[in-house]
């Protein structure tokens, strides 16, 4: 069944065409083997067509499950540079850069997208990346650049941080809280819930920015305040928003404040059911509490299509895909040329001063912290 | 000739079990151990040494054996339910238990919390009820929420196994020892409970391999307090990517389900005795109002325990807020209004969800049926080997297991086989496991016979076995493809396949913010219960040519 993605000229849209016919037959299984078959056959057995236009390359981008990226964008890199993107997905972020670590000698795909700064160090370290200076470079702020031979290139960054249901707080008579200690206040005694650190990237992300305003001698006090205040942890960032907090469970959930992105707010609009046009929930601004995510995307060392590698990571970094971004991803471009569209400028403005990680100092103490922490949570 | 064909098709599952379990298992161990030897050994002592991983394997150990313990009390009265009587909406019922098998972790949270959450609809019913301060069922993230959820899970592999075979027994030895005097329940434990034991076991024991190596539900259910030692290989291995303590986790796993095994095998070989079979259940309509008030009763409780969570999934679906019903996010499922690229409307991913059942099917349930027959050959010295290795992969690590796939696999690797041959790895123990018991339970005599008579070989399976074996063919086949609906070892595939599937589409909903994702997580989590309860019903009238209804 591969083949129906393969070299044989058939576009996106017909392969999936072919697809919805196989399953509505009498025997789909027998039916699409056969097809599968035939398919091989006729790549193999004919050569070459002789026509003006090349059959079109095979790109392979390997990524992590949250990647999304509109049809039309896609199509006019495929128009413009003859060639077919195969997307790979292979699991959450930290899963899928292993994949890419444990295939270093047969690379699974020509590049990778998807290493964020938390493991960015690992992914350097392993040496599976090429270095790249593309001239989209020129127009991406250097603060993103972290690594210096540019064997990553930055594409997007989001700030993971605290939400709140405005409502629910105004309801109940209680101000919205305004320093990280606030959280360990009795008036905000079972209200907090945040993903697990050891599950979960926006949960690893807070557990840092604490580290980071409380130091390593005292984030382990602060989190032990939190859970005498009743913190409630989840392993997911799926279950944290989706069955506890108030907003985003529909009023099932008995939380109002939350470990999320500073874009969930434009994603609460954008997907309501409910025709709102202002979102249930606001980004708190408490200092020291917003963590920045970067995105990576780099060439494989060993690509199959190097150089139409290189061409899509000057396509991702370019206007046309990094403007899609928002919308796609819910995170900001790194081109700060791409605009933004609206929601992000009302409901999604960036943390004033967002926690900076070095990544090689969260690669070499992460699994001593996140047990640490998980020590005090759970004696 | 026929030698040489036996063996052929013997070799078949296990070239497939050596093919897609064992060498890549071998090649990610010696990826993980590849280190400096010194190194590797210090670490492997380091963890032998500390408290946290003999209490790591203590709490897999007892959660597993007590779920399976209460998932099989909670199953038996059910089995004989089915097994033993007819009522209107039947297979409808039947198919509907065994759909929590299939749900993603995931959503089964979110259906619970609904449900008994602080929040939920029994606690804030209760506390007006009862006039009470706090909720009274405080479950979350407890031990007591994981085993109910591990029984909500497992039950329909003791009502589908146990029940089957329970159905095949014929009623001559329990109307001999009435006729002796024994009283209803003296029947059951000295009659019954004896001939049902092989069954009750071999489902047992995939119970607990699967409690055993839990892992969505210890970590979604349990929150941060409780690990299994699937939980802690994954961390290892993902988060901090320290492969060798996997491996040598993963090996610790193995060992532990092979010496369960063992016992297993053991057991088995003493408790399986050859009886006359009934071509026919002998199922029938309850009786007298006794036996009605005890169907309708096992019925109604097993209805609010196991069908409440579903049914509050479906309600969700179509429920907007506090302003009623709607269909909105069933609507949505089929709307791409970011024209995104690797949009599935739902029609796609049903189709593609059932072309991997099928596939898996194609691929588990001919493998199982010779890998049973192989087992049930008297004194097989493959059956020594082949038996435990059998079950291994349900004790196997999954992202081990798939992070192996990477290193061995080569061109295959990305292939969209990979996916059926994962969910085939799976399914191949329980075909095996349900088929075995009725094998061995085939009253040679009966073959015996036939082949005095007259008959081929091929004509004497046909006419004696086929027909006794054909519930046990079905009930495997409805768990083959429910495991592939279900995308079990999804964990294993190196790729998403890039025909997403209907539980593909429900985690993909659920990784984004906003209620319209929620509500489409939702209206797909009830898609999949229809078709899976569709297709399982589908199963069950199949019929051999020329066979009445059983």
């Amino acid at each position: 069944m591969q083949a129906q993605r393969g070299d044989c000229g058939m576009t996106r849209r017909e392969g999936r065409r072919a697809r919805i016919s196989v399953g509505r037959g009498k025997f789909p299984l027998l039916v699409s083997v056969a097809m599968a078959v035939m398919l091989v056959a006729a790549c193999q057995v004919t050569p070459a067509r002789p026509s003006v236009q090349q059959a079109p390359a095979t790109l392979v981008l390997a990524t992590h499950d949250s990647f999304a990226i509109g049809e039309e964008v896609l199509a006019a890199f495929e128009a413009e540079h003859n060639a077919q993107v195969q997307v790979l997905t292979l699991g959450d972020a930290g899963e899928a850069l292993n994949k890419i670590i444990l295939s270093k000698d047969a690379p699974l795909a020509d590049l990778f997208f998807g290493v964020d700064n938390t493991f960015l160090s690992r992914a350097l370290a392993a040496d599976v990346f090429e270095s790249y200076v593309s001239p989209q470079l020129a127009q991406i702020p250097d603060e993103l650049k972290l690594d210096a031979e540019s064997r990553l290139l930055p594409v997007d960054y989001g700030f993971v941080n605290l939400n709140a249901d405005a409502a629910w707080f105004e309801a109940a008579g209680i101000p919205l809280p305004q320093t990280l200690d606030d959280l360990a206040d009795p008036a905000y005694r079972g209200l907090f819930v945040a993903p697990n650190p050891a599950s979960s990237s926006p949960g690893l992300a807070f557990l840092l920015a604490t580290i980071d305003s409380f130091g390593e001698e005292g984030y382990l006090d602060f989190w032990r305040a939190l859970r005498a205040n009743d913190v409630l942890v989840t392993d997911g960032w799926s279950e944290a928003y989706f069955e506890h907090f108030t907003v985003g469970s529909g009023g099932a959930g008995d939380r109002p404040l939350v470990v999320s992105y500073s874009t969930s707010p434009p994603a609460d609009v954008v997907y309501a059911t409910d025709g709102r046009t202002a979102p249930a929930s606001v980004n708190l601004a408490l200092p020291g509490s917003a963590f920045r995510q970067v995105e990576f995307v780099g060439v494989l060392a060993g690509a199959s299509q190097p150089e139409l590698a290189r061409d899509f990571v000057d396509f991702m970094l370019g206007e046309q895909f990094q403007s899609d971004i928002p919308l796609q991803m819910f995170v900001y471009p790194a081109n700060p040329n791409a605009p933004l569209p609206d929601l992000f400028t009302q409901f999604a403005q960036a943390p004033a001063d967002p926690v900076l990680f070095d990544p090689a100092a969260i690669e070499a103490n992460r699994e001593r912290w996140v047990q640490a922490w998980a020590e005090v949570m759970t004696r | 000739m026929r030698r040489f064909l036996t063996v052929a098709l013997f070799a078949l599952p296990m070239l497939f079990l050596a093919l897609f379990y064992v060498y890549p298992l071998l090649a990610i161990f010696r990826v993980s151990f590849s280190g400096p030897r010194p190194e590797v050994g210090a670490q492997a002592v380091a963890t032998l040494v500390s408290p946290t991983f003999w209490s790591l394997l203590w709490f897999t150990t007892w959660q597993a054996a007590l779920s399976t313990v209460l998932t099989v009390i909670a199953g038996l009265p059910l089995a004989y339910i089915f097994a033993r009587f007819d009522f209107p909406g039947k297979s409808i019922l039947h198919a509907l238990l065994t759909i929590p098998f299939v749900m993603p972790t995931v959503v089964v949270a979110t259906a619970f919390m609904a449900l008994i959450g602080r929040n939920g609809v029994l606690n804030t019913g209760l506390q007006a009820l009862l006039v009470l301060d706090a909720p009274p069922i405080q479950l979350e993230q407890t031990i007591w929420l994981i085993l109910i959820v591990h029984v909500f899970y497992n039950i329909a592999i003791i009502i589908r196994t146990v029940g089957g075979f329970w159905g095949n027994l014929g009623p001559q030895f329990n109307e001999s020892a009435a006729m002796l005097g024994a009283a209803p329940w003296q029947v059951f434990r000295t009659v019954t409970l004896p001939l049902l034991l092989p069954s009750i076991t071999a489902a047992g024991l995939l119970v607990f391999l699967f409690c055993f190596t839990s892992f969505g539900v210890v970590l979604i259910l349990g929150g941060l307090r409780f690990a299994t030692i699937e939980v802690e290989i994954y961390r290892q291995a993902v988060s901090y990517f320290n492969l060798p303590l996997a491996a040598f986790l993963s090996i610790v796993q193995l060992l532990l389900t092979f010496t369960v095994m063992v016992i297993y095998t053991r057991m088995q070989a003493r408790l399986s005795r050859s009886l006359r079979q009934r071509q026919r259940g002998l199922s029938r309509v309850p009786a007298n109002w006794r036996q009605w008030t005890l169907v309708a009763g096992a019925l109604f409780v097993t209805g609010v325990g196991l069908l409440m969570p579903l049914v509050a999934l479906v309600v969700r679906s179509f429920t907007l807020g506090d302003q009623g019903p709607t269909l909105l996010y069933y609507q949505a499922l089929g709307e791409n209004p970011r024209q995104s690229a690797f949009f599935a409307p739902p029609v796609t991913a049903i189709a593609n969800s059932l072309l991997y059942a099928l596939a898996t099917l194609a691929i588990s349930l001919p493998l199982g049926v010779i890998g049973a027959y192989m087992l049930a050959q008297p004194r097989s010295r493959w059956a020594a080997i082949f038996d435990p290795l059998l079950l291994l992969p349900l004790g196997t690590s999954a992202v081990t297991l798939g992070f192996g796939y990477i290193v061995a696999m080569g061109p295959l690797r990305a292939s969209p086989w990979l996916a059926p041959i994962a969910h085939s790895l799976i399914a191949l123990p329980f075909v095996v496991r349900t088929f075995l018991p009725a094998l061995r339970a085939l009253d040679r005599r009966l073959r015996e016979a036939a082949a005095t008579l007259g008959a081929g070989p091929l004509q004497s399976w046909w006419t004696v076995d086929a027909p006794l074996l054909l519930r046990a063919g079905l009930i495997s086949a409805a768990f083959a493809f429910a495991i592939s609906l279900g995308e079990f070892g999804a964990t294993l595939l190196i790729a998403r396949p890039d025909r997403p599937t209907m539980p593909m589409v429900i985690y993909q909903a659920l990784s984004r913010p906003g209620l319209i994702h929620y509500g489409q997580a939702l209206a797909m989590s009830t898609i999949l219960m229809a078709v899976t309860a569709a297709a399982l019903i589908a199963i069950e009238r199949f019929r051999l040519p020329g066979e009445e209804e059983f």
